[in-house]
């Protein structure tokens, strides 16, 4: 992922002691989420994903995550070539486990989160983002 | 298809207010074969509480023919309800007559034919009259606009909207939202916006670099003892549905957690009725409505829908008031510390030739459109046919464009959007610059001329279709099917995107559409900056001349399965 001027003023604004960690590139979704949650089941309350229904710009679209208590969250693009765009790990110190950025899709596609807490569970939210042609709406 | 009573138990009957809406007068005023002003504007005032409700009025200062469609399909959990209820179906649903005034104003059927006894409808000067005998009974009646008012005719097009702004000006709202008034130019819209003498909300606008609100969210009235916060819902996807170069730094959306933090925050500076001023569409609205606690009203826009009673979801009310001018709603509530105890609803159909237009706001319209009356009034040709737009596929207002974008542009397949504003014009009628303006206006309206594989015309296609027929309402635009001239396709709207569009055919040989062969094609209102080729209102009235007498046969070439 490359930080911005402008994503980089978000992140901080959204959460205190944050740091994103471009993933590499992985074989696919699921290596990428075996490797982050090591096979264990997740849940889906304790985390809230927004992201917009449809892209206003495909290139640039804005998410937040928000996982109280969470050490960290693991963002995925699962339609792009490369599905991985970061890890967001917060420090003990982080006053909120919150954060935004914007990311590029290259069409419409589920947007994952998933959440390792203190605990050491995992949660799991996914978000349909449509990037659509547009042009005819009245 | 779900019965008339089925209906009322799932809407209103069902919940915890009881009502009236204003649809037995008609009824009866039909039997009576009986149509006064007294008795459209009749209403016995109720409660502490009057919203008055237009939206969608696109320019239409004057009386205007406005056909309702025959095809409105409803995807997923929303099929056969309404709005997805047209023609014989909407006429049992609501226990109405066909041939009765109502029938008229709110179905398709036999329109040509009612339209000549029934006359136009709509007409500013009208809508003040209705506005004067409310505001006579309830002083302080709100009257809220829904957006889609400065944009889509002659005169709003070549004075940037001014026409539109006075007109609605002097009928004195007290808030409105927003759509087309973005295509104007966001310099634009602030420039009036400025000057603008009541409020412009949008809780869902946001400046797209730092992600804050760019217009006010909410205004807070107090009428008839009581708080009543009004949150206005701007068209979510303007963006994407409309070119974004003219508002750059503007995102919008539905943004549900926002309208859900505004309620919030309306309900804790004490509001006690919250009305939602919206321009998301009906089934974005049901599905908002649904999602979000806390809401009493949702006066509901975009989609063009006119409804004759509320429809409940849970304990929020929406109101559908049409477009075009041809309604009115008036809406009174009982509100007592902080709850809805009561309504009573009337959607006010506005003939013009039984309500008498006011003269002031009459002189006011009059003199907007004086310095354009000549060069509007110009007699181009005549139709033979029944020009009208509304419908999911097609509308032979949109025929007749594809016919000049395909013969003037020398083009083997025509584009036309899938709007759904555009008055009708009834058989027999002159066509005049003014009514090419009210189907075409607009300030994108380059008529492009370019070669499509038959692959992209696939994809624009099924892009298209997943905006209108995508089950989950948050996915869907709210504008109807793009038009094609040339080419004929089916389409299975059960299916999803991708697989919805088959059997696309060129119709001038009878061959199937070559994925990889390319077409010549041309269409217009681009969202592309820069789209070179001359106005489409140029295109229109060129063809228009050279035919003379325009006649549209019934277009076969959409076959719909799936509904």
């Amino acid at each position: 992922m490359e930080l911005t001027r402008r994503s980089a003023i978000a992140l901080g604004a959204g959460a205190a002691a944050v740091a994103a960690l471009p993933i590499s590139a992985l074989a696919s979704v699921d290596d990428a989420i075996a490797a982050f949650t090591g096979g264990a089941d997740m849940g889906d309350a304790g985390i809230d994903l927004t992201t917009p229904e449809i892209a206003e710009n495909g290139n640039t679209v804005p998410i937040s995550v928000d996982a109280p208590g969470a050490t960290a969250v693991m963002i995925l693009a699962t339609g792009n070539p490369t599905p991985g765009v970061c890890t967001f790990e917060f420090g003990p110190l982080a006053a909120t486990q919150m954060a935004s950025t914007r990311i590029r899709l290259a069409g419409t596609q589920d947007v994952v989160a998933i959440a390792k807490m203190a605990d050491g569970s995992f949660a799991r939210a996914s978000n349909t983002v449509k990037v659509t042609i547009g042009g005819c709406g009245g | 298809m779900i019965s008339r009573r089925d209906f009322l138990q799932a809407s209103v009957a069902a919940s915890a207010i009881v009502g009236a809406s204003g649809v037995g007068n008609w009824a009866k005023l039909a039997a009576q074969q009986t149509l006064t002003q007294d008795d459209l504007l009749g209403f016995d005032t109720y409660g502490n509480i009057t919203l008055v409700h237009v939206t969608d009025i696109h320019g239409q200062l004057k009386p205007i023919y406005f056909r309702e469609p025959e095809i409105n399909l409803g995807i997923g959990d929303v099929n056969g309800l309404p709005p997805h209820v047209t023609g014989a179906d909407f006429l049992k649903m609501f226990n109405m007559t066909a041939g009765t005034p109502e029938a008229y104003a709110l179905t398709y059927q036999d329109f040509s034919a009612l339209a000549k006894g029934y006359g136009k409808m709509g007409g500013l000067d009208r809508v003040a009259t209705i506005l004067n005998a409310i505001r006579s009974d309830r002083p302080d009646a709100l009257l809220l606009d829904g957006g889609d008012t400065w944009h889509g005719s002659y005169t709003c097009f070549k004075t940037d909207a001014q026409d539109m702004v006075n007109v609605m000006n002097a009928l004195k709202p007290d808030a409105m939202t927003s759509h087309w008034e973005f295509t104007l130019g966001h310099d634009r819209v602030n420039e009036i916006v400025d000057e603008l003498p009541f409020a412009f909300l949008g809780a869902n606008i946001f400046d797209n670099e730092w992600d804050e609100p760019a217009y006010e969210p909410y205004k807070m009235f107090e009428r008839g003892g009581a708080k009543v916060a009004v949150i206005g819902q701007a068209f979510p996807y303007l963006p994407i549905a409309n070119p974004n170069w003219m508002f750059p730094g503007l995102s919008f959306g539905v943004r549900e957690e926002r309208m859900r933090e505004v309620v919030a925050e309306v309900r804790d500076a004490g509001a006690d009725l919250v009305v939602v001023l919206s321009h998301n569409g009906f089934d974005v609205d049901r599905k908002m409505a649904s999602q979000v606690d806390g809401i009493d009203v949702v006066l509901t826009g975009h989609t063009h829908d006119a409804l004759p009673e509320p429809v409940m979801v849970n304990n929020t009310m929406l109101i559908a008031s049409g477009s075009n001018g041809k309604f009115v709603t008036r809406l009174d509530l009982d509100v007592q510390n902080g709850q809805l105890l009561g309504f009573r609803h009337k959607l006010i159909p506005v003939f013009s030739d039984v309500i008498e237009a006011d003269k002031d706001v009459a002189a006011v319209i009059d003199a907007e459109r004086a310095p354009y009356e000549a060069e509007m009034s110009e007699v181009l040709g005549q139709t033979d046919s029944l020009l009208y737009r509304r419908g999911n596929f097609n509308g032979t207002w949109d025929d007749l464009i594809c016919n000049a974008l395909i013969d003037e542009r020398e083009a083997d397949i025509a584009l036309s959007p899938g709007f759904r504003w555009g008055p009708s014009l009834t058989p027999g009628d002159k066509i005049t610059r003014e009514d090419v303006f009210n189907a075409t206006s607009m300030s994108y309206p380059n008529a492009y001329r370019s070669e499509m594989t038959g692959e992209t015309l696939h994809v624009i296609l099924e892009d298209v279709a997943d905006n209108l027929f995508n089950p989950d309402p948050y996915y869907q635009q709210g504008g109807d099917m793009v038009r094609v001239g040339g080419m004929g396709y089916h389409i299975d709207v059960s299916k999803p995107q991708g697989s919805r569009i088959t059997n696309m055919t060129l119709l001038k040989t009878g061959e199937a559409i070559d994925p990889a062969k390319s077409y010549v094609v041309s269409g217009w209102a681009s969202v592309n900056e820069g789209t070179e080729g001359p106005p489409i209102w140029d295109v229109v009235e060129s063809y228009i001349k050279r035919q003379g007498t325009i006649s549209i046969d019934p277009n076969k070439s959409v076959k719909v399965t799936g509904a």
